[in-house]
């Protein structure tokens, strides 16, 4: 007979240390060596140097008011868009949301150059139809404003999604009570749905205002070029100047910057836990207003909005990639796919960035993929008590800004690894082991709602017939998550694919991705070829989202992070 | 095959919270069916789970002939028990087809090729599915879909099935058909049963001995017909059939099974004194031209007969039969033909 084990649960005994292990290297060891170089440079007396620096503190300065300016647009675009699509009677809902979510996925230094081919003297889709501002007129977008407006049309989405998730929580029957109360349409808005809609607004404003506050490509391309720097960007250009005090510089830099995030992470939080009360009577089903007459008048506004935040600019976009050159006018005369040829076919740099970026991706996909379906059953099945901190801990890397894990990332590995003496700094490794820890979170969520939603009993029944874990996992488990695994390897893929952020810090020659060879094009002033470049990426996001939108109906709920 | 003792077995989930099963000691016999019986979180499911070796238990053990399975520090995995389980939700496998799902338990034990097809079809023709073997579980109904899940129980010839509550989620016609199938598979298998359920009408229908469990403890433990006839103590008097209990003085002597003559007795006492449950049972309350008086409360029609409530006239109620329509506020005088001391 066989051994008796002594355990009554069914995970394998090497199944905790395991996730422990996976945890403790992407979570705590990398933001652990970030603290702790931080803290010793504070000590040293470096950092009041930085810290009285007065660009420092002007940086922050433009960090807290693009943001806070951004988070404004952001909730202003995404309330408007939740409260007129959940509550109202507006036709064609799925098209509306889907393609207001789009500028989120998309990468934000395209975003930037194409609303940079938008605008400005130099568009080439303004001089196509004549209405180009004269030359040497300056770029409006290179300012504390245009950053704001483009944060908050990436992060609009975000406030869409949390205010859209309470609407959609909110109780049919709170609605019908108040309408039976003798309260009107508009009465029943104004006192029942948006007092109860509150927590929704302050959660997704707080998470815009974190996402602002981390990203990197808006303020690279429009801040630079006019002196804004942000703190990424700051540290960016810190780390591009090499000295001997940048390590302390970016860490002291990256603990403001998570300081800030955390901060607002809080707020989220915080006015998230109240919001429990929500599942009381039947909710899912929003009641829906009549607009009545105002109905078209809603409906253009939407479609208008749509077409100034996604069609316009991404209009701009490709007939910047169809100019001859930056600033030449596009006409049928001198339309030209030299761009596209370019990056096709001629530059080595855009086969490398491609191969780069697409082999990164497609590992960080299915590399987490298997540490995430083993974390993932651990933290739904077991009874342990470390469930919470690992998945909090899990969650972290995430949550914070690219830059600063970019930042712990080249301070943990910029000596060689102890023991084995090797030196993945410069290589593509870094980049890999970094994405790993990003998008462990991005992974794992919907794994982990799949697990979720999984009759333990399924399990069990497999148990009774003999089969051990590892049989277990391959029979039954694996074949039953399948669907949320297909989705969680097309969502890591597309984010790494775009990703900017983690890798501008991280690359060197030989290893540029898509997000680093468009920003580099742009600075070097192939914008066309640029424009070109972040088409093709577009069309990628596109198809990814659509191929998501296709799976949705047979994937958990909460899998596709734009349906709810 | 052998014999599945429970040794003063004891479950606590919470470090210093209430046990979930409380010192339950119990023999099942090879090839017995027993039922466990009892309101829901009264820990029957919690025991069925420490025998399929999903739960560990706190103290005490448990044993398949000489071969301990499970105690508080040592357990034999689900996997090596060699015991079956139908589950309240049938727990198929949905990515399978009813013959993968049937034929799982002997490809894990690497029975393959014409030895295992010959045993999915055994199993299948047994709950009569033939026909469905290459249908996937979604296509079933409810009932079918029990059947599939107890064609996998039979294919591997466990040492012990466990049936939690598996007829919970079927309607009342579905579950008269499945309850025939159950005994047709306990007489077929001869495997050793154990079968959940919270229905004592399902328990007597189906099990050879009756176990009843409330808040972690065991109460009683008999045949169907005992548990029925004899019950012990005020909480499996009131589980079992649909008696009444009445608290009135204790009649002398220790008979435990009261005549007329008795119960008039001590129903016409008034005195102060000791009392005692008396359990009294529909059938065998006689409406009578002289008896003991009493005031209808209710009256609900059951097409072949009246069933009463009956107020005393100190104010216990009791239920009773009528074959004639009879008005709520009428008096009546009945006869009690038996009752019995708890």
């Amino acid at each position: 007979m066989t051994r008796p084990q002594n355990r009554g649960n069914s995970q394998p005994r090497w199944l905790f240390p395991f996730v422990v292990t996976v945890i403790f290297c992407l979570s705590v060891l990398p933001l652990g060596r970030l603290a702790a170089t931080g803290i010793m440079s504070a000590f040293r007396g470096g950092a009041s140097e930085l810290l009285s620096d007065p660009g420092l503190w002007r940086s922050v300065y433009d960090t807290l008011s693009t943001s806070f300016f951004g988070m404004i647009a952001a909730v202003l675009l995404g309330g408007g868009f939740a409260l007129l699509l959940t509550l109202f009677d507006i036709r064609g809902k799925a098209l509306l949301g889907f393609l207001f979510m789009l500028p989120t996925m998309i990468p934000p230094q395209v975003t930037a150059l194409s609303w940079i081919g938008m605008t400005g003297p130099s568009s080439a889709l303004l001089k196509a139809i004549g209405l180009a501002p004269p030359l040497g007129s300056p770029q409006p977008l290179y300012s504390i404003g245009g950053i704001a407006l483009l944060y908050g049309v990436q992060n609009a989405a975000l406030v869409y999604l949390s205010l859209r998730a309470g609407l959609l929580a909110l109780p049919r029957d709170a609605v019908e009570a108040a309408r039976l109360s003798g309260a009107s349409s508009f009465q029943v808005l104004k006192d029942v749905i948006l007092p109860l809609s509150l927590p929704g607004f302050a959660a997704g404003a707080a998470i815009a205002f974190v996402s602002c506050v981390g990203n990197f490509g808006i303020p690279a391309i429009l801040g630079i070029p006019a002196g804004i720097y942000t703190l990424p960007t700051l540290i960016y250009s810190k780390f591009a100047a090499f000295g001997p005090r940048t390590f302390a510089d970016i860490s002291v830099l990256s603990g403001l910057i998570a300081i800030l995030s955390v901060i607002g992470l809080m707020v989220e939080a915080r006015v998230l836990r109240g919001r429990d009360y929500r599942v009381i009577g039947l909710s899912g089903q929003v009641a829906v207003f009549r607009l009545g007459a105002w109905r078209w008048l809603a409906e253009l506004l939407l479609w208008l909005t749509i077409f100034l935040i996604l069609a316009m600019p991404l209009i701009a976009l490709v007939a910047s990639s169809l100019a001859p050159a930056y600033g030449v006018p596009l006409s049928p005369a001198t339309v030209t796919i030299k761009a596209y040829e370019e990056i096709l076919v001629r530059q080595a740099a855009t086969r490398i960035a491609f191969t780069n970026s697409l082999s990164l991706s497609l590992a960080t996909a299915f590399g987490l993929l298997v540490v995430t379906v083993l974390t993932g059953y651990f933290l739904v099945r077991s009874k342990s008590r470390f469930v919470g901190v690992i998945s909090a801990l899990a969650e972290i890397p995430y949550a914070l800004p690219g830059i600063v894990l970019a930042v712990a990332f080249i301070l943990l590995f910029a000596a060689p690894i102890p023991v084995i003496g090797i030196s993945i700094y410069g290589t593509i490794w870094i980049i890999l082991i970094a994405y790993f820890s990003s998008f462990f979170a991005v992974s794992l969520k919907p794994v982990v709602s799949a697990f979720r939603q999984l009759d333990p009993s399924l399990e069990e029944a497999a148990r009774l017939s003999g089969a051990g874990f590892t049989r277990r996992l391959a029979d039954i488990l694996v074949p039953l998550v399948a669907p949320a695994a297909g989705a969680s390897v097309i969502l890591v893929f597309l984010i790494a694919c775009n990703e900017l952020t983690v890798s501008a810090l991280l690359w060197s020659a030989g290893t540029q991705t898509l997000g680093v060879l468009i920003y580099n094009l742009d600075d070097s002033g192939s914008f066309n070829i640029a424009a070109a470049l972040s088409v093709l990426v577009v069309i990628m996001v596109i198809a990814m989202m659509v191929a998501l939108e296709l799976m949705a109906k047979r994937l958990p709920k909460g899998v596709v992070p734009w349906r709810s | 095959m052998a014999k599945l003792i429970l040794n003063r077995l004891s479950k606590t989930f919470d470090l210093g919270g209430r046990a979930a099963v409380n010192d339950v000691s119990l023999t099942v016999r090879e090839g017995g069916f027993l039922a466990l019986l009892g309101p829901s979180g009264c820990g029957k499911t919690t025991v069925l789970r420490m025998i399929a070796g999903f739960e560990q238990p706190s103290d005490g053990s448990i044993l398949l002939g000489e071969r301990v399975l499970a105690d508080a520090s040592e357990m034999v995995g689900p996997e090596h028990r060699n015991m079956a389980m139908v589950f309240q939700s049938y727990a198929l496998w949905p990515h399978m087809s009813v013959a993968e799902n049937v034929g799982y338990p002997l490809k894990v034990r690497g029975i393959s090729g014409e030895k295992r097809e010959r045993k999915v079809r055994e199993a299948l023709a047994a709950v009569h599915l033939e026909t469905h073997a290459d249908r996937r579980p979604a296509d079933l109904s409810g009932g079918q879909r029990q059947r599939v899940a107890l064609a996998r129980c039979l294919v591997t010839e466990p040492d012990v099935v466990l049936l939690d509550e598996p007829l919970a989620n079927l309607d009342r016609h579905l579950r008269q058909e499945m309850e025939e199938t159950f005994r047709e598979f306990h007489a077929r298998s001869g495997a050793t049963m154990i079968y959940v359920t919270h229905d004592q009408a399902e328990a007597m229908a189906l099990a050879t001995d009756v176990a009843v469990m409330s808040e972690g403890k065991l109460l009683q433990v008999a045949t169907p017909e005992e548990i029925y006839a004899r019950p012990e103590g005020r909480l499996v008097g009131g589980l079992v059939g649909q008696g009444a209990i009445l608290s009135l003085p204790s009649p002398i002597g220790d008979k435990r099974l009261l005549d007329w003559p008795v119960v008039q007795g001590i129903l016409g006492n008034r005195q102060e004194g000791p009392r005692t449950d008396i359990l009294v049972r529909p059938q065998d309350v006689e409406i009578a031209a002289e008896g003991a008086a009493v005031t209808v409360l209710s009256v609900l029609f059951e097409g072949e007969r009246y069933a009463l409530r009956l107020a005393l006239p100190d104010g216990q109620t009791l239920r009773a039969f009528s074959r004639h329509p009879v008005k709520v506020g009428d008096r009546l005088a009945i006869v009690i033909r038996s009752a019995w001391r708890l």
